[in-house]
């Protein structure tokens, strides 16, 4: 670090600056300190600090309902508590993780933080749509929260029609509402990255120079943009059907409630890969670093994930196989979502090339990573057997279900997010936090997330149906075992939120580049300053261009 | 018979044709997933040793043809599970065109339970009887809210729609008794939504037609209503909310939160189920029960009280009969 912040030290402020200060800007986090300066920020790095306090919180909230969920089916007969808090707390836990943590997650917090300093830019193309897209996450949150605390609501995230407009005695609308909402803070994120990441990156910085990150994230706003606003309708028409009784969706005003799954689906499995192609984004990022090795097939990587984006629009009626759905149309449905083993095979593979060879080190995020990898290609791979007709006549419904979407969001989305925000944190705060805890940390949710979720995938195979409140007593042991790994599991996910925090204070100082890592996030003081560069990055040659290099690099760039 | 209560089953019970080549299915399935997914596994975790920082592992470019491989593990993994499409949907195929020849049970879904209907006119809630050896053809509709009928036994599901019909078709070869659920999310009761499905050879079958009056009863099937309406919920002995026990209630006299004291005798019961928010309240109880007015229809509240009036003590509520299971 520079001379002048070891003798003055950063904490000692003078009303007169001394001259020999004045060329060093404060970083972003200390340019400010008022509440305004926080809460009318336009800075992007600040507003993705404003999102990664928020999500926080729901994860916080999310969770705690998955404990009550865990809590009530330790016991077979219900005996906890009643049917209805059981259907209340996993409701809740589902429409919290799912809009107000899976879906932002990594876009909105690291995606913005990170997107600009990536390509070389000073901030997002919209710096005011940007804060006003995290004060429209945060009235929706609102509804939603003012729904929970009202009595909460009992439909399940899925909101299917008629049982969400007619039968429901709960606070369904202000939920509703909530969600509608959210959907135009995705909405305008994406429109930011969109705009973003064509118009601003640095001279040089072409488009086959990006990193993964970005593309995942390019294809990830396409999503956003393209799908979001579907759900959006369809909601609106929910309410309007429960509101005002304008019939669409129920059979008794003449609606159908078929249509309200293809159209709730068509946005819903997109959002799937709203969750997960961000976090095979920071995988993309982790994995190179601590390999100090370039991302094997590059160019494949970018591909399959704009591939994943695709595809995925495709896909949406594997979720409706004995819904109802015409048989012809779940055999095309069937194949299709073969198709998305081809992208995502891509990824697994790569990623565990790029570590051949390479001189690893087993960091806390490197260990997220491995974890992540292994979680996803089983999570992926249970997908396939969901997308079998003849498997999924049975599996359907089942915990086979809970087990597979699992592996998926909390054993894909939610250890990148963690890998990320180890990763990425020396930059974020300008601190280390503690090494040891990490791995700690690392091993135990791995642990504790595989042995509440492996039983899941024999329970739903032994035909137990999800979203129940008691169940035969033939299934506790497996229960009970589901149970205590999420106490492993709420263990694992405590300790990073306290030795972070910890950090903030007490935690080392961080270089600018902690990892030796490449990118140009990494070119920057750490925390960056307010306009991210105080010179103009210089943009590398080719892309994670890391001490070794595979035999690919030489073919392309050779 | 009723179902296993092992505490650690680990393969389900097998009653048709189809469930054994979906069981078949799901094991070739898993062999190949155990094919793709254990070289990443075991590559990872050698590779995370051998090339740690500072091994003395050879780092020298491996020299192959990165668009060579990376075509390679796109298709190669591809392939193989298309494969797997390609056997399930001829599975799926097959189960979703029942023979001409199939016996038809009417289902109906509602909240919360199975209504069904034999071909020659029994019927039953949430436990259903069926001959072993005989294509059964089971149609699907819903009264309210999309239920889904799920028989693990036979690996099948199917969602019962409010305004279509909907159909699952299976034969069972095995004599035994199998669980019965509703799968598709429903309300409060989602889960208690379901019961027994008992597979017969032919001849018990006609027998437990015939017999199905005598075994069924009124008083049984009120006791099965009173569980399937969810008043067990409340009512039961030792549940968690606090309603007044039923048992023996019927022709006592009953203090109301006015003073006034009435007889319980059909016409109030029908009152106090239909329209539990009315002023004949009973003293010492918060009114909290919803109506069931519209929710009930007039027969089965006629069943539902014939269950309250044989409903002598709280001792007898316990007995409960046989099939009435939770």
């Amino acid at each position: 670090m520079s001379a002048s912040g070891s003798i003055g030290g950063t904490a000692r402020r003078e009303p007169h600056t001394p001259d020999s200060t004045i060329g060093r800007k404060p970083d972003y986090l200390h340019a400010e300190s008022t509440l305004r300066s926080w809460f009318l920020a336009t800075d992007h790095k600040r507003i993705a600090i404003l999102y990664l306090a928020s999500i926080t919180g729901f994860f916080v909230i999310g969770a705690l309902a998955a404990g009550v969920v865990r809590l009530a089916l330790i016991v077979p007969d219900g005996a906890i508590m009643t049917n209805d808090t059981y259907n209340k707390a996993f409701t809740i836990h589902g429409v919290v993780m799912v809009w107000f943590f899976l879906i932002p997650s990594i876009p909105a917090t690291f995606g913005n933080f990170l997107i600009p300093l990536m390509i070389g830019a000073r901030d997002l193309a919209f710096p005011k749509l940007n804060l006003t897209s995290w004060y429209i996450f945060m009235t929706g949150a609102l509804f939603t929260l003012v729904a929970v605390v009202l009595g909460g609501v009992d439909t399940g995230w899925t909101f299917y029609a008629p049982l969400s407009t007619a039968f429901s005695n709960t606070w369904v609308l202000p939920a509703l509402i909530g969600v509608t909402i959210v959907g135009f803070s995705s909405i305008l994120t994406g429109l930011n990255f969109v705009v973003t990441i064509h118009t601003m990156r640095a001279p040089g910085m072409t488009w086959f120079k990006l990193p993964i990150f970005v593309w995942t994230h390019y294809a990830t706003s396409l999503i956003f943009l393209l799908a979001t606003p579907v759900i959006t309708t369809a909601l609106i028409l929910l309410i309007a059907e429960r509101g005002f009784h304008i019939g669409v969706f129920d059979p008794a005003y003449g609606g159908d409630p078929v249509l309200f799954q293809h159209l709730f689906w068509f946005y819903s499995h997109p959002a799937v890969y709203i969750m997960v192609l961000p976090g095979m984004g920071v995988i993309s990022e982790i994995v190179p670093a601590f390999a100090q090795k370039k991302l094997f097939g590059y160019r494949f990587v970018a591909y399959a994930s704009i591939g994943l984006a695709s595809v995925t629009f495709f896909v949406w009626g594997h979720h409706m196989f004995i819904n109802g759905q015409s048989d012809l149309a779940s055999l095309v449905f069937s194949a299709l979502s073969f198709a998305v083993a081809v992208p995502s095979a891509v990824k697994v593979y790569n990623w565990t090339a790029t570590i051949h060879k390479g001189s690893l080190r087993l960091d806390t995020p490197m260990l997220y990573a491995m974890g992540y990898i292994g979680l996803f290609v089983l999570g992926g791979l249970t997908g396939l057997y969901l997308a079998t007709l003849a498997i999924n006549q049975h599996i359907h419904a089942t915990y086979f279900v809970v087990a597979h979407f699992h592996y998926i969001m909390v054993g894909g989305t939610v250890l990148a997010f963690l890998g990320g925000l180890h990763f990425w944190w020396p930059k974020f705060t300008g601190r280390m936090y503690s090494e040891p805890w990490g791995r700690v940390s690392a091993l135990l949710i791995f642990i504790g997330f595989n042995v509440t979720f492996f039983p899941q995938f024999i329970l739903g195979y032994l035909g137990m149906p999800r979203r129940y409140a008691t169940y035969p007593p033939e299934f506790q042991l497996l229960n009970v075992l589901s149970s205590a790994g999420a106490t492993i599991l709420a263990a694992g996910y405590l300790f990073p939120m306290l030795y972070l925090v910890y950090s903030l204070w007490f935690g080392r100082k961080a270089p600018a580049n902690p990892w030796n890592a490449k990118g140009l996030e990494w070119e920057t003081s750490s925390p960056p300053p307010t306009h991210n560069f105080l010179s103009p990055p210089e943009v590398p040659r080719i892309p994670y261009d890391y001490p070794i290099q595979a035999q690919e690099a030489r073919d392309q760039h050779g | 018979m009723t179902p296993t209560h092992e505490s650690l089953q680990l393969w389900p019970a097998a009653v048709s044709a189809t469930a054994s080549e979906t069981d078949l299915l799901i094991l070739a399935f898993t062999v190949l997933t155990l094919l793709l997914t254990v070289p990443v596994f075991v590559a990872i975790t050698y590779f995370a040793v051998r090339y740690r920082e500072g091994s003395e592992a050879d780092r020298s470019p491996s020299g192959i043809r990165s668009n060579l491989i990376e075509i390679s593990w796109m298709l190669i993994p591809f392939l193989l599970t298309l494969i797997f499409f390609v056997w399930g949907a001829k599975l799926f195929i097959q189960s979703r065109n029942p023979p001409p020849d199939a016996m038809v049970v009417e289902a109906i879904g509602r909240q919360w339970m199975w209504k069904f209907q034999h071909p020659t006119g029994q019927s039953e809630i949430n436990n259903l009887h069926l001959p072993i050896g005989q294509p059964i053809r089971m149609r699907i509709i819903s009264q309210d809210v999309i239920h889904a009928l799920y028989l693990p036994a036979v690996r099948l599901q199917v969602a019962a729609l409010p305004d279509r019909y909907t159909d699952l078709w299976f034969k069972a070869d095995k004599v035994g008794t199998y669980h019965l659920y509703c799968s598709e999310y429903c309300g409060t009761d989602h889960s208690v939504m379901g019961g027994e499905v008992t597979f017969m050879n032919p001849g018990d079958y006609q027998d437990w037609l015939t017999h199905a009056g005598a075994q069924q009863g009124k008083v049984a099937a009120g006791r099965a209503l009173y569980e399937a309406y969810g008043c067990a919920g409340c009512h039961d002995p030792g549940s968690a909310v606090k309603a007044p026990s039923l048992a023996g209630l019927y022709g006592s006299q009953v203090k109301l939160a006015d003073g006034r004291t009435v007889t319980a005798d059909d016409g109030w019961l029908r009152e106090k189920i239909l329209n539990p928010n009315g002023d004949r309240l009973a003293a010492g109880y918060k009114q909290v029960m919803p109506s069931f007015a519209g929710r009930i229809p007039a027969d089965e509240l006629g069943t539902l009280i014939d269950f309250l009036r044989a409903y002598p003590t709280a001792k007898a509520a316990d007995a409960t009969p046989a099939g009435a299971t939770r």
